[in-house]
């Protein structure tokens, strides 16, 4: 409870005594490369790898014959953009970004390099921890799309390759009923994952005491926490917005 | 002129600092010694309230410090310079980048003339030439001269040193020594130096103030540490080899 409560004063603390604009624009950009690149192979090689084992798996579930085969990449599309695109992938998202930006901020505060900034009379938390956010605002969204197409293009190949069902099939499929409202809930999932994602992490990373091996341990927590903040989150949001009203 | 009084601090139960107060000047270096442990660094910190110690009161040139809004405290806090004990480079940035962070973030000044004041600090703590080199291509002594050139590179008001000369070889430590109290002399500042280094005590220690376990036990300068009469203090005077042997020749 008393970690809660600190963690708001910390997310507090991100907007008050900002640096200038001009200070953080160069920061968010170099941010958003680092996550970019930290986590963008990954992402392909798992999203590509999701889809594919969806459709075959799908297509074994579905066996009765009266059931049209573009039901399967429909059965796909659905699972890509509600749970695997936003969802799954930012669980990978914790594991990679999350834990190098708490191992980042925690090596900064062991030695110092935080003190250096405060006793400048430096807003720590403003200056290393909100381009961290804006950055991660930016590019998960942008990284669950790339994910979604990933997945889908996975089970375009791989039903083609085995013959579960016909390009043909398949793209019908993935377009047959398509709700855009899906669309858009997977991208407001990605924001409030991306957001919990990063300052829980910033979070854990900032506050670390000691030295290199609670660095580890922070990064590791950082994880953990932000793991189970994102799965509430998923079904607080199902919840919300999904329920029929 | 910085005045501390009744500074107490405890992590957890163990007690860190207990009651000091004392008076820093400007215009001389005022030493802070003490045996490794002792709580000297924490001392700092509270200073500057990077540790909020749990009880006492910190005054920079009247200006109460403990008491002050944030706002205020920003502004007390932009006229500090720090030397932390590791250095405290900031890992992802080079020596130049490093050093002119500070002129970055709070002066207002031309590219050119910030360029400049880079390379007369550099070059005043030895390391013309180090500019595009990362902290991690560095000595630890070479980090340390990078540090201080950070904390004076803007002129600073309060200049706080912590272990100038720890990993220096003697002469470097000399020439550090050096560069503290002219700076100190030339710019007025108020100059706070931790160290356990009886070297630069000998050398630069007009105002000195002694630490042990906690407490603050003498304070002085350094024509009369070695009859102080305060028994913690000889074991960390005579201690040194070259001060136990001068005071076996009669010399202290
Ligand atoms: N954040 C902290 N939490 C708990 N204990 C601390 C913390 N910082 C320092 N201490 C303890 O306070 C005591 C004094 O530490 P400090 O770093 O001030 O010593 P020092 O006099 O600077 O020693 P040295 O000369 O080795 O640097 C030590 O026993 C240390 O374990
Ligand atoms: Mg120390």
């Amino acid at each position: 409870m008393k970690e809660i409560g600190r963690y708001f004063i910390f997310l507090g603390n991100l907007l008050v005594n900002r640096e200038s604009f001009k200070t953080h624009y160069k920061l968010v950009i170099d941010e958003c490369v680092l996550i970019g690149l930290d986590s963008i192979f990954l992402f392909i090689l798992v999203s590509s790898f999701m889809g594919a084992v969806s459709t075959v798996q799908t297509a074994f579930n579905l066996v009765a014959p009266y059931i049209p085969k573009y039901v399967i990449s429909q059965v796909v599309r659905e699972m890509t953009v509600l749970e695997l695109a936003p969802t799954v992938m930012a669980i990978i998202f914790a594991g990679k970004v999350g834990s190098s930006m708490a191992g980042n901020l925690g090596t900064m505060r062991i030695t110092e390099q935080i003190d250096a900034l405060e006793v400048m009379g430096i807003n720590s938390i403003n200056y290393l921890v909100l381009p961290k956010v804006i950055a991660s605002l930016i590019m998960y969204p942008m990284l669950v799309v790339v994910a979604g197409v990933c997945a889908l293009v996975g089970g375009y190949i791989v039903g083609n390759i085995t013959g579960i069902l016909s390009p043909d099939e398949y793209i019908y499929g993935i377009r047959y009923m398509f709700n855009p409202f899906t669309v858009t809930f997977a991208l407001i999932k990605s924001f409030v994952f991306a957001f919990l994602v990063s300052s829980i992490s910033s979070y854990k990373g900032y506050y670390t005491r000691g030295g290199a091996l609670e660095v580890g341990i922070s990064s590791t927590k950082a994880v953990t926490t932000s793991v189970i903040a994102i799965l509430l989150a998923d079904y607080l949001l199902a919840q919300l917005l999904l329920s029929p009203a | 002129m910085i005045e501390i009084f009744n500074i107490s601090k405890s992590f957890g139960d163990k007690k860190v600092l207990t009651d000091i107060s004392g008076t820093f000047e400007k215009g001389k270096p005022n030493l802070i010694i003490g045996a490794s442990g002792t709580g000297k660094s924490v001392l700092l910190k509270c200073i500057v309230e990077l540790i909020t110690p749990d009880e006492g009161k910190v005054f920079f040139d009247g200006r109460n410090f403990t008491d002050a809004s944030r706002k205020e405290k920003i502004e007390i806090r932009r006229e500090i310079g720090m030397l932390f004990q590791g250095g405290a480079l900031f890992d992802s940035k080079t020596v130049e980048e490093n050093v002119r962070f500070p002129l970055d973030m709070l002066a207002n000044m031309p590219r050119d003339e910030k360029q400049d004041r880079v390379n007369l600090v550099l070059n005043r703590v030895g390391l013309k030439g180090a500019n595009k080199k990362m902290p991690s291509e560095l000595s630890g002594g070479m980090r340390k001269r990078v540090g201080i050139a950070r904390a004076i590179v803007n002129n600073p008001k309060y200049l706080f040193c912590d272990e100038p000369n720890s990993g220096l070889d003697p002469q470097t430590s000399i020439v550090i020594d050096e560069l503290i109290r002219d700076l100190t002399e030339d710019y007025d500042t108020t100059t706070i130096v931790v160290t356990h280094d009886m070297n630069s005590v000998m050398g630069i220690g007009d105002r000195i103030m002694f630490i042990h376990q906690g407490r603050k036990l003498w304070e002085g300068s350094k024509d009369n540490i070695t009859h102080s009469g305060v028994k913690e203090l000889d074991d960390f005077v005579f201690a040194n080899k070259v001060m136990m042997a001068m005071k076996e020749k009669g010399q202290v």
